[in-house]
């Protein structure tokens, strides 16, 4: 026994060293930064530890409209594109003919770059003096008066973003639950369908339940992926977001180290250790809630 | 309670590939399953019997044919409007679902009139788990069960709507050989208790014979003979009943008919009176064989397999199909190891002549 656990410890060993160079100990590293004043990464120097750094961010502007954004996003978008692409899958899997072809559009977006697709949004939302964009000219078809989603009112450059993030989201969730749909037994329909179950029936007691560990790893990564949302932004307003109000934590952390207004390691170290805390916790309630309704 | 009628009723699968022909699951079949009886669908892999059971579900339609519950023409009807519960081979109990759950949940689809309240639910599903002993288990989920326990419950869900024919599909094949034996006696049981037509789809000729009141024995989507367990053994329709029915399994012979008798090589082994002269083929039952120091067939000695109540005797002989030649003999024989030959005597009932090119079987008056 004791010989055994030595052998699986040396088989560990590679991974831990790495995860601990590279994750555990830059994890430990940014905590301390993040209590730690005024410190400078090149001469390793700061002036006195305490809270100050939380304090500073949670007073700044920047900070809570980029935790707004953040917030707003990933309620928007993570519900919404795990329903879409539930939707998509079940009609995706009840179809026969040319299910592949359907497969690969709706993974399309998956292998795209994100800053081409970003430029693509741009091109369709964009107003611009020559052109209001693709977009505007069909809401104008409906009498709508154009609008800019790029550099107007901050509702449409949320809806903006809110869209482009699903949309991106969406193809790995169809992939999922596509996949996952699939490993449903046919034989449980077959079972349902001598029982006379109403389709609605099948899919709420037999479809749901059967990929719900799924369907809640999707969630809880969306969660976080949307948590830490980032290069949508940039890839739809450009780097300055603090201007265009469209920051995300992970943005304000990024300009906090190397922005123009950049240079202050101890900041940046205090909002993501702000967005650790709310993702951890996030993280944790979707768990709980999992355990309760997921059955395997 | 109803009998099923098939009427000429065949199954054809569309091919797949262009140049393929359709594939043939059921042919042209025609029968009447009795009220009350428990029926044994009976064949090799891939001889049509799970679709013949589909059929009767109804979750296949037939190409061609009408399929009747009593009076009532089902044919067209989809299968939840048919009144059928149907075991699965792999249960197909719900996973996430308890035993109760997965009980009653036929029940909760229930509309109009037939609607019940969660309690008369409840209550049913106790009764029915109580006929097929689960009611101490119902708060558990199926995995865990164990395979004899999951089937059980399988077989009360199917039970739990009062269906007018409950279909199993190799409801015993997952089971381990002791269980096996047990289950088939508790079906056997159930089915009496509940007098449910029933039909189960098997491979297994032992559990066929065992528990059913009748055998449908299937080849390639057709049906070969139907007719009681010992009925079907006793007088097989052609070799390929006689082969399939029966452990150890008959011994085939290219044999001879010559002038009123039976030759198997050199071997003049029976008298035939009304049978054509000419060659077929000899079937002998294991227990068919006497040994006897005298007696007319001439085999070379193998070997004995002792097993208990009765003595195998291996044997061999050049005419047999199969290398071995297998004879059960009463335990009281003596039989001498180190002879080369065994001679047996046979006895004429348990001997089958079949027609060498169409394998059906030839009369031959004893």
């Amino acid at each position: 026994m004791e010989q055994k656990s030595a052998k699986g410890w040396l088989y560990l060993i590679p991974a831990i060293l790495f995860l601990g160079a590279f994750m555990v100990y830059p994890l430990i590293d940014v905590f301390v930064y993040s209590f730690e004043e005024g410190y400078n990464s090149a001469s390793q120097t700061f002036f006195g530890t305490g809270v100050y750094n939380y304090s500073y961010i949670l007073h700044d502007p920047y900070f809570l409209q980029a935790v707004k954004n953040t917030f707003i996003l990933v309620i928007a978008t993570v519900p919404l594109s795990t329903l879409i692409a539930l939707g998509i899958s079940y009609g995706l899997s009840s179809i026969k003919p040319l299910r592949e072809l359907y497969q690969t559009v709706f993974f399309l977006p998956y292998v795209t770059n994100t800053l081409a697709v970003g430029l693509v949004f741009m091109i369709l939302f964009r107003k611009t003096p020559y052109t209001d964009g693709l977009v505007n000219l069909i809401l104008g078809k409906f009498g709508v008066s154009p609008i800019d989603f790029i550099d107007g009112p901050y509702w449409a450059k949320m809806l903006v973003l809110c869209f482009y993030t699903i949309w991106v989201v969406l193809p790995f969730k169809i992939l999922i639950l596509t996949s996952a749909l699939a490993s449903v037994s046919e034989e449980y329909y077959s079972a349902a369908k001598i029982d006379g179950t109403r389709p609605f029936r099948i899919f709420r007691k037999i479809t749901l339940p059967m990929i719900s560990p799924m369907l809640f790893y999707l969630i809880i990564t969306g969660f976080i992926g949307a948590f830490k949302a980032y290069s949508d932004a940039v890839a739809l307003f450009g780097t300055n977001l603090n201007a265009a109000e469209m920051n995300t934590i992970v943005g304000y952390v990024y300009d906090m180290l190397y922005g123009d207004s950049g240079g202050y390691p101890s900041y940046a170290s205090a909002a993501a250790i702000v967005l650790f805390a709310i993702v951890l916790t996030i993280t944790c309630i979707n768990l709980m809630i999992s355990k309760k309704h997921v059955h395997y | 309670m109803m009998k099923v009628v098939l009427q000429n009723v065949t199954k054809i699968f569309p091919a797949k590939g262009r140049s393929s022909q359709g594939t043939v699951a059921a042919k042209d079949l025609a029968f009447e399953i009795p009220d009350g009886e428990l029926i044994a669908l009976l064949g090799p892999s891939g001889c049509g019997k799970s679709t013949t059971l589909n059929l009767i579900c109804g979750l296949q339609k037939p190409t061609s044919g009408r399929i009747f519950f009593g009076d009532d023409d089902v044919t067209d009807l989809p299968p939840e409007n048919r009144g059928v519960g149907l075991v699965f081979q792999n249960y197909a109990l719900y996973p996430h679902l308890s035993v109760m759950d997965n009980i009653i949940f036929p029940l909760g689809n229930l509309r109009g009139k037939d609607r019940m309240s969660k309690s008369e639910m409840h209550e049913k599903a106790h009764e029915i788990a109580k006929l097929v002993q689960i009611d101490e288990l119902m708060d558990r989920k199926p995995a865990e069960l164990s395979g004899g326990q999951q089937q059980r419950v399988a077989i009360a869900r199917a039970l739990v709507k009062m269906p007018k024919v409950l279909l199993l599909d190799e409801p015993l094949s997952n089971l381990d050989a002791r269980l096996r034996l047990q289950t088939r006696e508790e079906i056997k049981r159930i089915q009496r208790e509940t007098g449910i037509t029933t039909v189960f789809v098997t491979h297994d000729q032992d559990e066929a014979m065992s528990i059913s009141d009748r055998i449908i024995v299937m080849k390639a989507g057709v049906v070969q003979q139907i007719g009681k367990p010992q009925e079907v053994y006793d007088s097989p329709a052609n070799l390929f009943v006689a082969n399939f029915l029966g452990t150890p399994p008959i011994n085939v012979f290219s044999a001879e008919i010559k002038g009123g008798s039976l030759y198997i090589g050199e071997d003049c082994v029976l008298k035939t009176e009304s049978a054509r002269d000419g060659e077929v083929w000899a079937a002998i039952r294991p227990e068919g064989f006497v040994l006897c120091e005298d007696g007319p067939f001439c085999c070379s000695f193998g070997g004995l397999e002792v097993m208990g109540r009765d003595i195998s005797v291996v044997s061999s002989n050049e005419n047999s199909v199969n290398p071995t030649v297998r004879s059960i003999i009463s335990a009281e024989n003596k039989v001498d190891l180190s002879s080369k030959t065994v001679r047996f005597s046979l006895k004429p009932n348990k001997v089958f002549l079949f027609d060498k090119k169409t394998e059906e079987r030839i009369a031959f008056g004893c």
